[in-house]
């Protein structure tokens, strides 16, 4: 499977995985949110058992397809560094990602995850425009 | 309850699920994340149909959510319900934003490819829980 295809059906079963995971706990799948508590030993087996399911998910992947998906780095590691700084700071500070703002939030029409939403497409685009643009 | 494993479990699952998504998807690849943040370069619109297609999902399921009374394995539902639109919400995404254009990375697709066991990916996710412990040790309800 390939394309938009591929992109839809992926993104079928990730909110297909977003919502189980509310319906069975309760909670909200951000991911952010969820690697922050881990971080500050909040609900450790759950938490925990979240991430170890998301590092196995590609290996199940690759048993189905044939090989692992593909991972085009760009960035040098040096700006990988501050780039993971941006993205640990800035989640935190706002509450969420691309999981618990742009799947579940614009699922549950939030006004703060719209806004969210809306305000880290914008800086990525200018980010990513920038770059363009010096590089 | 603390020894009740059906929610890690539950967890583990959601967890594998959400990654398999992730890798169907092409999403894990930091360069098609940047291809549709280059809205104005050679843009790749395949994550607004992995947004669309999430989205569609989990809209139908909380109808479901919205008659249960409760989780099938906790007591309470914890679904934010502020409406409050404040500076660490505007100035947290904006910041996430840049450091999202900048390596094309966000948590999700971060951790699911620390399975292919790339040394930049691993050095990323350091990076961001470094980020995540400075947020909330230091800058949380200062900002």
């Amino acid at each position: 499977m390939t394309g938009y295809l591929a992109s839809l059906s992926g993104g079928l079963l990730i909110g297909l995985s977003a919502i189980s995971y509310l319906i069975l706990t309760g909670r909200i799948a951000g991911i952010s949110g969820i690697l922050g508590r881990l971080a500050g030993g909040h609900s450790v087996l759950v938490n925990g058992a979240f991430v170890v399911g998301l590092i196995v998910g590609p290996l199940i992947y690759a048993l189905v397809f044939g090989a692992l998906p593909q991972v085009t780095l760009v960035a040098s590691t040096p700006l990988l560094i501050v780039a993971g700084l941006l993205v640990g700071i800035g989640s935190r500070m706002g509450s969420g990602c691309t999981s618990g703002h742009g799947v579940l939030g614009l699922a549950r029409l939030s006004p703060r995850s719209m806004v969210a939403v809306a305000t880290f497409l914008a800086s990525g685009i200018a980010t990513v425009t920038l770059l363009r643009i010096i590089g | 309850m603390s020894f009740d494993l059906r929610q890690p479990l539950a967890a583990l699952g959601c967890g594998a699920l959400f990654a398999f998504g992730l890798s169907l998807s092409g999403m894990l690849d930091p360069a098609r994340i940047q291809g549709f943040l280059d809205l104005f370069g050679a843009w790749d619109p395949s994550l607004a149909f992995v947004l669309g297609g999430a989205v569609s999902v989990a809209m139908v399921g909380m109808v479901l959510v919205r008659r249960m009374a409760r989780p099938v394995l906790a007591q309470t539902f914890h679904i934010p319900q502020s409406r409050v639109i404040d500076r660490p919400l505007v100035l947290g995404s904006a910041i996430f934003g840049i450091g999202w254009g900048l390596g094309g990375l966000c948590p999700g697709p971060a951790l699911a490819a620390l399975s292919l066991g790339l040394m930049p990916v691993a050095v990323f996710v350091l990076a961001m829980v470094a980020g995540m412990v400075i947020h909330d040790r230091l800058l949380s309800g200062r900002v």
